[in-house]
């Protein structure tokens, strides 16, 4: 095989492309720009942090199934860490997505930034709901039976049914997990590419990294 | 014993909320919220205002910042 069709390949370009526009050094930066000292910008990895442990007694509910997170100790308190972890996670999205709305974090080509962050609340939001419909308690049925005239006033009740506590268990532990972090490794690496938008105050020039 | 102690605590949180009765709610025309839901949003007003207003531990200032 020739250089220049090694070049053609979709591997070749791929891998080319990501070190050229995503080196290390961009990935896991060492520093941060001075303006980050802020408490404003620890909301977004606070979502992070919080999402993880969503996603971590999500998997321990998982495995062990409603038997034990309705009867037993341990699973009422892990149930109670997952229902936490969502508030907290919900708690700081809120207030990371009014601190980046405030400084138009959309600014220096940074829409997609932006967008990705919408799409990825809205993805949340969905998650959250499909799983306040699949606890399987007195909860879980009146919240169904109060939204099940919204969503199908929408069309949407043709395919999303959520009075069928299966069909909305499946969405809630695969597909809207797998869209909300698909969504979420895309909004970060969006950010370490676009680097931390900048105050209003400050120009591109004066986006000096901290030595 | 250790149980009494847990016991206490359950009735003494169960004391400060009332989880057994049913929810408060603030109505105004068609809008109608629960208490629990304003309470969150305050709190997330308060940490919004604090975040913008707090300074950040360990911040260093070199020169040319702030400008």
């Amino acid at each position: 095989m020739s250089a220049s069709e090694i070049d053609r390949q979709w591997t070749t370009r791929l891998r080319k492309g990501l070190a050229h526009h995503l080196p290390a050094e961009k990935l896991l930066p060492d520093t941060q720009p001075s303006y980050v000292s802020s408490w404003i910008y620890v909301f977004g990895v606070a979502t992070l942090a919080s999402m993880i442990v969503v996603i971590g007694t999500g998997c321990i509910l998982a495995i062990m199934g409603p038997q034990w997170w309705h009867q037993s100790s341990v699973g009422h308190y892990v149930n109670s860490l997952h229902l936490w972890s969502v508030e907290v996670f919900f708690f700081s999205m809120v207030v990371h997505l009014w601190g980046k709305f405030f400084m138009a974090a959309w600014r220096g080509k940074r829409q997609l930034v932006w967008i990705t962050g919408v799409v990825t609340f809205l993805a949340s939001v969905t998650t959250a709901f499909t799983g306040y419909v699949s606890q399987t308690n007195f909860d879980s049925q009146w919240i169904s039976t109060q939204a099940k005239d919204g969503i199908n006033a929408t069309g949407a009740g043709a395919f999303f049914n959520v009075l069928n506590t299966g069909q909305m268990l499946m969405w809630h532990i695969l597909l809207l997990p797998l869209a909300a972090v698909v969504l979420t490794v895309l909004h970060v690496l969006l950010v370490r590419y676009r680097g931390v938008v900048p105050p209003f105050e400050l120009t591109a020039t004066d986006e000096v990294h901290a030595s | 014993m250790k149980g009494e102690h847990v016991a206490a605590l359950y009735a003494l949180f169960g004391a400060l909320v009332p989880l057994t009765s049913p929810g408060h709610y603030i109505q105004w025309h068609w809008i109608q919220i629960s208490v629990a839901n304003v309470v969150v949003i305050f709190l997330m007003i308060v940490t919004f205002i604090a975040a913008l207003l707090l300074p950040f531990p360990g911040r260093r200032r070199r020169r040319g910042d702030d400008k």
